[in-house]
């Protein structure tokens, strides 16, 4: 990392103490992208997916010293571009229009892509439909017969970082866990989820010997205990 | 040897019928509007366009597909909030779509350009964008077999092109420019501004002259001196 490598973020928030989470509460979407933010290793080189995983830029901090690549062809990544700052020819991977911070670089999509799968990045960010106790995930498609098809570059980001995080509220609509035994969602990649990030709680997607393990780090809003009887297999309470 | 016409017409004459277009450009970043406004008055048809995406709003390829003159698009993210033009079409049942990965993307275009003959890739392993296709472990990852896409043309934007027809781009604009240069038979940019042979810095050309074959500048060259004196 270049010690001229430059914060992601000109406007990060530092935590207050008014707006820290309040205990025996789940995490809000603020609250969730401060978390990931405060685990992200200082001079790491990161990919924030498109949507929720976005807002984590708002928290990291000049002294991470985090470099943001974006898939369409640039590492150095800065805030949205707003006013007379927009270009047309100056955009993230959401095509929203963003800057350069100093020290940032340029390069065509082969080699973006390539820095990618060739496992150089060392977070990628993302959000879900659903991840698998094993680290499946399921972000690009819901099947639904009758959608069209787009998948970006979901499965390239899903199997290129070295670890990847995943940013979603915990339970869907109908109360079950998004966190499942095996995706129903059609895959994006396989075993390739580190982390899950959810409003209820942080999880761990450990490999061990005799395969991977889903470990709780952490629970909000709801004790330990209850949160894992959701699970219909085992989840460990990290001790 | 890098010929330079004055208008894009001209320099769109090569494509053809039913060739194969690589059509550079992220959403609008990158993408040669004049070119596609130029193909769009020549009436050129039954296309297999490979881009990025499938178009945006009411311009460039998004024109072309509203024209039905695209009869496949090769892309990873067609559906956009303002993709309305291929969602018509593709529900339609009036256009193809082969939807790969925009890594497998760009270097399945890389491929073609380096006379690769195919390459193992991670990416898609498990999913049903690689149903069909040949896999294999190898040291102990699962990989999939993808097979170059070559285009009869590319379609291209750069910033600026010297007379030894090298490119220089412009910010995120660059992105899949120099990879399709090189794997279409004929390469056709779009730049800003020709400058003159040597004017540009060998340590920061991106695409080499060799990958370009038509170059035709938006503003003409005379213009471009009058401004600079």
């Amino acid at each position: 990392m270049s010690s001229q490598t430059s914060p992601a973020s000109q406007t990060s928030h530092s935590a207050q103490p008014d707006d820290a989470p309040q205990p025996g509460q789940p995490l809000s979407r603020e609250d969730l992208a401060k978390l990931v933010a405060a685990d992200i290793a200082p001079g790491s080189y990161v990919n924030l997916g498109i949507g929720q995983p976005t807002k984590v830029s708002d928290y990291l901090t000049p002294e991470q010293q985090v470099t943001l690549h974006t898939e369409n062809g640039m590492l150095g990544m800065g805030p949205q571009a707003h006013g007379d700052d927009i270009d047309e020819e100056l955009i993230n991977a959401g095509k929203i229009p963003v800057t350069e911070l100093p020290g940032a670089s340029y390069f065509h999509h082969a080699d973006s892509f390539a820095m990618m799968r060739g496992g150089h990045l060392d977070v990628c960010v993302l959000g879900a439909f659903q991840v698998s106790a094993g680290g499946d995930l399921a972000n690009w498609s819901t099947g639904a017969p009758d959608a069209i098809p787009a998948v970006g570059g979901a499965m390239d980001l899903a199997i290129g970082a070295k670890e990847v995080f995943v940013m979603m509220s915990l339970f869907a609509k109908d109360g079950t866990p998004k966190i499942v035994a095996d995706c129903t969602y059609p895959v994006t990649g396989l075993g390739c989820v580190s982390r899950v990030y959810t409003d209820h709680g942080v999880f761990l997607i450990e490999t061990h010997e005799d395969g991977p393990r889903l470990v709780l780090r952490e629970a909000y809003g709801i004790a330990p205990e209850d949160l894992v009887k959701r699970f219909d297999f085992p989840v460990v309470i990290a001790g | 040897m890098t010929e330079f016409v004055d208008t894009a017409a001209e320099a769109v004459a090569s494509v053809r019928d039913g060739s194969t277009v690589l059509l550079g450009g992220f959403g609008n970043a990158g993408q040669p509007m004049e070119l596609i406004d130029a193909l769009l008055e020549s009436g050129t048809t039954d296309l297999t366009v490979v881009s990025n995406n499938a178009g945006q709003g009411d311009r460039g390829l998004a024109l072309l597909i509203k024209e039905r003159r695209v009869r496949k698009v090769i892309c990873s993210f067609p559906r956009q909030s303002d993709s309305w033009h291929f969602d018509a079409a593709y529900r339609a049942g009036e256009l193809e779509l082969e939807l790969v990965p925009q890594g497998n993307l760009a270097e399945r275009l890389r491929a073609a350009g380096a006379g690769i003959g195919a390459f193992f890739t991670p990416t898609g392993y498990g999913t049903s964008l690689a149903e069909g296709k040949e896999t294999r472990e190898i040291d102990g990852r699962n990989y999939v077999l993808e097979h170059p896409i070559r285009g009869d043309v590319a379609l291209i934007k750069a910033l600026a092109a010297d007379d030894a027809g090298n490119l220089v781009y412009r910010k995120t604009a660059r992105n899949f420019g120099p990879v399709m240069a090189a794997a279409a038979a004929h390469t056709v940019v779009q730049v800003a501004k020709l400058v003159p042979r040597g004017s540009l810095d060998p340590e920061n050309v991106v695409t080499p002259g060799i990958y370009v074959d038509t170059v035709t500048a938006l503003t003409p060259r005379e213009t471009q001196e009058v401004e600079a004196a």
